[in-house]
């Protein structure tokens, strides 16, 4: 269960609208990846699997698969706690390229 | 049905008794206080299955209330005058939100000066949160407007907060014989609550959320337009409740000897009963009053107002009411509609009965008197003083 | 018991969001709510988190989530868990999640509230130390020296109120504090409080990169160090009796805590002299009314 990104639906009428405000939890229509200046980069060969990147991550970006990870670059804002948290030195940030 | 003895208060309790809300979260203001005792009575006795939340102030009763609604569930509160004011944040919230809430107000002054008694600035102040407004004018019509406010307000096409308005003491502690329903009849003229957008564990809801300059606009757009829908859900209510409890109601304004009326003086709540007898005494001494009192402040019954005023020489609203440096909230909404209806007739507005104050059939009669002398602008009764 | 990094939830229920980099009240958001899980009822005032996390059309929230008015966090609360009780239901859990201004200045009564009628409510505030959401002004959980907007030139002149003692002296059935930098700790309280019955209150240290004046990539060193230096016990209050959840390991690490936040960078040799002796009285009494024996500890 996460938040999808899912198509920016049509709003063009009053009736595109729900009633109130309530609507489908965990709909995102935007990307955050915009934001980084820096990018984290995973080198597999040092990563231990220790999963403190994954447990740290204000966004939650860090996607683990069993002990391995990879980063959700659409929504990772490239604060650069991974690499912090990272006792193996397998995450280094790398200046974004626009 | 049983036949009693009982204040406003008492019947408005009753009345919510009958519509069972599980979640009741109330803070005590006079002259309000009855009525949660009463349900705090109901709920300890086990004659009403609900929650009684006792909260610590009446931000967190209509705070409360709100959670209660976003949960599913029918709710109730009931507050008055700085318990209102002190609310007020979360009465847009309730609207915008389109939780339809059912609210008692009792209607009270407002401070300063402190006072307790009645009159009607309280709701009046908030009659732009856009909540559903109705004022009784007497324990039967509260009661019964207790009812029928939860079949309105949770209509699906309306689903919006209704504040239901009792004028303090004169309605709320006077004793009246009130028809009762019994629970059977009432449990089929109120159908179960059917949220929509509620808190849903197979579909998660996200609620309450901001809308940026885009989409804003839509869903204020879209309150408006329920507050307005609700005028076929209040005949609607008002039909069935005829057909099940045989007690007729008029819809958004109740006229008095209007159709030859050349001067029409419009009141809302407990005044009316007054200003009718005024109203057949200047019929006696040759002036052709007519009275058109207000049940729903919102929806706002413009239309109505301007055919039933259509014919009039003159109009006057009375209200307990001023907005210091305009006029009655009332007159100004009065006038409103009279200009968009291309009605210019000369119009007066009489400021009575703030703080408590007595108003006597002798001050209404005047105000009939004063109509058929042309005399127009805003005034407060019992002070001579002319207001430049 | 903490759940173990490999056992907790792959569920992401707060995702998207417009959080700064870095920001640790998003985290404390994101880790209670995976302890939690989908059957959590999330509830954040008008603060940061909800503005970060509830524009329409994008919602962050996974799980069912709703804003309440600032003041009235604990109050909405109480009115969602009886409503669903009210439905039939049972198997849930509502969180409150508010910053330090919405819990301790403009929440704390409607807060009060709950915890006085004992409402089956987990209230986390994630205590970033101003409000943030506005650009940094003084709340009253502002430690003393810090800079904030509307503190302009020598800082805050008092200390942070204490929250987690004024939770416990209404006699709350759970209270702790916590800390992103410790977040195995915070996992195990957050779990701990779901099991209890009644009004739970966890007080989450939770550093702004923004408004602290801190790279965005130091958030857990400095959680991790307000815990260390002292400045922030992390603890338990329960069945009337508080327990030190760990001691301070290294008490000299105050000054280079402090130096390294651009908040407290004016800060002159007086101000931090006192700023330890706040410390120290603090400890001073911990030492004398909570149990501090570690063995003590049961988990």
């Amino acid at each position: 269960m996460r938040p999808r990104l899912v198509d920016p639906p049509k709003f063009g009428s009053p009736d595109d609208y729900p009633e109130g405000t309530s609507f489908e939890a965990g709909h995102l229509t935007a990307v955050n990846s915009g934001w980084r200046r820096v990018r984290p980069e995973i080198d597999g060969g040092r990563c231990t699997g220790c999963l403190l990147c994954y447990l740290h991550c204000p966004d939650g970006t860090i996607i683990r698969n069993g002990r391995t990870v990879a980063v959700d670059y659409d929504f990772c804002k490239g604060c650069g706690i991974c690499a912090k948290m990272c006792k193996a030195g397998a995450i280094k940030m790398e200046k974004e390229h626009a | 049905m049983t036949r009693e003895f009982i204040s406003g208060n008492d019947a408005l309790a009753q009345g919510v008794r009958l519509a069972s809300p599980k979640v009741i979260s109330a803070y005590p203001i006079t002259p309000q206080t009855t009525v949660v005792e009463r349900l705090s009575e109901m709920v300890g006795d086990g004659s009403l299955d609900a929650e009684f939340i006792h909260v610590e102030s009446e931000h967190s009763a209509l705070s409360c209330a709100i959670g209660a609604s976003a949960a599913g569930v029918r709710t109730f509160t009931a507050t008055s005058s700085q318990g209102l004011l002190y609310m007020a944040e979360c009465l847009p919230y309730a609207a915008g939100g389109r939780f339809p809430i059912v609210m008692m107000n009792a209607n009270r002054s407002v401070a300063l000066p402190w006072n307790i008694y009645g009159d009607q600035r309280d709701s009046l102040l908030l009659l732009d949160s856009g909540w559903m407004q109705a004022y009784a004018q007497d324990a039967q019509e509260g009661l019964d407007l207790a009812l029928m406010s939860y079949r309105i307000a949770e209509d699906p096409e309306v689903s919006t907060p209704f504040m239901i308005n009792l004028d303090g003491f004169r309605l709320t502690h006077t004793y009246e014989v009130v028809e009762v329903p019994d629970k059977e009849s009432a449990d089929r003229f109120l159908p179960p609550f059917r949220p929509i957008g509620s808190i849903d564990f197979k579909d998660p809801q996200n609620i309450g959320f901001s809308a940026g300059p885009e989409h804003n606009v839509f869903f204020k757009y879209k309150a408006h337009r329920a507050v307005l829908r609700s005028r076929s859900a209040i005949a609607g209510s008002e039909k069935a409740f005829s057909d099940i409890f045989g007690r007729e109601y008029t819809g958004l304004i109740e006229e008095y000897r209007c159709e030859d009326a050349d001067h029409i003086l419009i009141t809302l709540g407990s005044a009316s009963g007054l200003c009718r007898h005024a109203a057949d005494a200047a019929r006696s001494e040759g002036i052709r009053a007519g009275v058109l009192r207000i049940r729903y402040m919102r929806p706002f019954p413009a239309e109505e107002i301007a055919a039933a005023v259509s014919g009039a020489k003159s109009v006057s609203v009375l209200e307990a009411d001023v907005s210091f440096g305009g006029s009655g909230a009332v007159f100004s909404n009065v006038g409103a509609a009279l200009f968009s209806a291309g009605l210019s007739m000369p119009s007066s507005n009489y400021i009575g009965g703030l703080g408590g104050r007595r108003i006597s059939q002798g001050d209404v009669r005047r105000i009939f008197s004063d109509m058929a002398a042309g005399k127009t602008g805003v005034r407060f009764i019992g002070i001579e003083e002319g207001l430049q | 018991m903490s759940p173990p990094v490999p056992e907790l939830s792959d569920d992401e229920f707060f995702y998207g969001h417009k959080a700064c980099a870095g920001c640790g009240g998003s985290l404390a958001v994101r880790i209670a709510l995976k302890v939690l899980g989908e059957r959590a009822v999330a509830v954040l005032p008008a603060g940061c988190m909800s503005a970060v996390g509830f524009n329409f059309p994008q919602l962050c929230f996974a799980n069912n989530a709703i804003i309440s008015t600032f003041a009235g966090t604990a109050s909405m609360m109480t009115g969602i868990e009886a409503g669903l009780r009210a439905r039939g239901i049972t198997d849930f859990k509502v969180v409150g999640f508010a910053g330090d201004g919405g819990t301790a200045d403009i929440g704390i009564q409607a807060l009060s509230g709950a915890i006085d009628r004992g409402d089956d409510v987990i209230y986390i505030c994630y205590d970033n130390e101003a409000y943030m959401n506005t650009g940094t002004q003084k709340s009253s959980l502002t430690p003393f020296g810090a800079r904030t907007t509307t503190t302009p030139f020598k800082g805050n002149v008092r200390d942070k109120k204490d929250m987690f003692e004024i939770a416990a002296a209404h006699g709350i059935p759970y209270a702790a504090t916590a800390s992103v930098g410790y977040l195995n700790d915070y996992m195990r309280k957050v779990a701990k409080a779901a099991e209890i019955k009644g009004t739970k209150y966890i007080h989450v240290i939770a550093p702004c990169p923004t408004g602290w004046g801190a790279g965005s990539d130091e958030t857990i060193e400095l959680a991790k160090e307000a815990v260390d230096c002292g400045l922030w016990p992390l603890a338990e209050y329960e069945n009337g009796e508080f327990t030190l959840s760990m001691r301070a390991k290294d008490p000299s690490l105050l000054d280079g805590h402090i130096r390294r936040q651009g908040r407290f960078r004016h800060l002159t040799s007086e101000d931090m002299e006192h700023i330890r002796e706040l410390r120290d009285r603090r400890w001073d009494r911990i030492e004398r009314k909570w149990n501090t024996d570690q063995r003590r500890r049961t988990q």
